[in-house]
């Protein structure tokens, strides 16, 4: 099997993206299948971001925000916690496995622990092999204003 | 129009046309009552199955963009519907997808939670009221004595009329409110300047919050939700402050709330305002910031309130959503 899923990595600027880039700068090696994408805080990122992550191939889908309590808006990050919680819950029911998508808290420091993170994750992400949602016939709401 | 006879020569030519529907959407344009008057006045209704004896050959002898205005209500559900569709679109100078089903899914379009083989299974198998030993499922070609015959073929999915034909423009509701019709019409028939293709007309932009009389504050927390019949509505207060969920800040104001003026929350017909193109997402983006904890096993429980999210805020625009249907 020569599956290699991609994971759309959504990253807070203050955290979660300082950890990542400790975890490069230290040059720890891990799983090449992220794809990050650096938001400036995890309260910004909407359910829309996670659903387009998928229907443009996605395989997976990982959240980092600060710690609780550590947010650098003081509340995003539970924000985000609620979102995803009730997004899980409707990914569920449309057919993508709640594994898919996961909420982590990295700090600034956690270099290392971004790197098993993303190493875990990938390590899931090929247990369950690719999104069904590759197979789909195309359905694309097209770019019409609504 | 009666078949044979000739229409109006300088009146305009009106089609209404239904494909996976429930019929309100054309009930709607009876329901202009007198205004219908107004409607027949300017218009002379060249094909309308649910008000005249018109066949569809009638429409396939019409010269290419003969219609001036076709109101095409309901989603695409099988062959016919796509077949009538690009049909229409053919013989029509203005194709309006009149009402949620043809804008955006809407009930029908809740189908694409099931495969074509499952609603199949459903309907000819497992329904508590059939009793079908012989496993009869329908053929879309078949011989009987008298011939050959063919029935349309079912799809595996419901689309919007926008991912089969082009579009002009979306009149969205379900039903759509008559006023807004005969605003609508009126504008159409006085020519006026239009608006961009692709535009939805007969309604605001601005979402159904800012119709709302409902008595709002700036705290949004509840500590759970409820479901319209586990709690007493107290009438004056915002739906989702009380902890009811509604679909007025996802959803396109200018029914003129009558759901939350008849005391029912908002269930999102109207679809996303503009520059939203998934309603339901907005919607759980919205709902769950208004959950009052912090703590993960507090919010799963109030999740749990939310019994079937994707029916939920995708009521009627599964099929339009990013999604479009369930993965299987």
């Amino acid at each position: 099997m020569n599956f290699r899923p991609t994971i759309i990595a959504f990253l807070c600027n203050w955290c979660a993206y300082t950890g990542a880039d400790l975890a490069g700068t230290s040059r720890m090696k891990y799983a090449p299948n992220i794809r990050i994408i650096r938001v400036m805080c995890s309260g910004r990122i909407e359910p829309s971001f996670v659903l387009k992550a998928y229907r443009k191939g996605a395989d997976g889908v990982l959240i980092c925000g600060c710690h609780p309590g550590d947010c650098h808006y003081q509340t995003g990050n539970y924000r985000c916690l609620r979102r995803y919680k009730l997004l899980v819950k409707y990914l569920e029911q449309m057919g993508i496995e709640k594994e898919r998508t996961r909420l982590e808290w990295i700090s600034a420091s956690e270099g290392k622990q971004f790197a098993e993170l993303v190493n875990s994750m990938t390590l899931t992400i090929l247990n369950l092999g690719p999104a069904k949602i590759k197979y789909m016939p195309e359905y694309q709401p097209q770019n019409q204003q609504l | 129009m009666t078949t044979g006879d000739k229409p109006h020569p300088e009146k305009m030519k009106l089609a209404i046309y239904w494909g996976a529907a429930c019929g309100g959407c054309c009930v709607s344009v009876l329901d202009t009552h007198e205004g219908l008057l107004d409607i027949t006045a300017a218009a002379e209704p060249v094909f309308w199955p649910i008000a005249l004896d018109t066949k569809y050959r009638d429409v396939e002898a019409m010269p290419d963009q003969y219609i001036d205005l076709t109101l095409f209500n309901g989603a695409i559900r099988n062959s016919e519907n796509k077949h009538m569709a690009e049909l229409l679109r053919r013989k029509s100078k203005i194709l309006v997808a009149y009402g949620s089903c043809a804008h955006m899914g809407g009930i029908p379009g809740l189908a694409n939670f099931f495969s074509k083989l499952e609603v199949i299974n459903r309907v000819y198998d497992e329904s508590e009221s059939t009793k079908n030993p012989e496993k009869v499922h329908p053929d879309t070609h078949f011989t009987v004595r008298e011939g050959e015959l063919d029935i349309p073929e079912f799809y595996n999915e419901v689309y919007p009329l926008n991912k089969i034909v082009e579009v002009d423009y979306f009149i969205p509701g379900c039903p759509p409110q008559s006023s807004r019709l005969l605003e609508v019409f009126n504008a159409i028939v006085s020519g006026v300047p239009l608006p961009p293709k692709g535009s939805v007309i007969g309604a605001l932009d601005k979402t159904n919050c800012d119709d709302c009389k409902r008595k709002k504050s700036d705290k949004k927390l509840v500590k759970r939700f409820y479901r319209p019949w586990e709690i007493e509505d107290d009438h004056e207060t915002c739906f989702l402050e009380q902890g009811i969920i509604c679909m007025g800040p996802a959803t396109r104001g200018g029914c003129g709330v009558r759901c939350v003026e008849g005391n029912g929350p908002c269930r999102g017909c109207y679809g996303p305002p503009p520059g939203s193109s998934d309603p339901g997402a907005k919607m759980m983006s919205a709902i769950a910031t208004m959950i009052d904890s912090n703590d993960p096993d507090e919010i799963d429980a109030i999740v749990d309130d939310i019994v079937d999210p994707a029916g939920l805020f995708y009521r009627f625009s599964l099929p339009l959503s990013i999604l479009g249907k369930k993965l299987l």
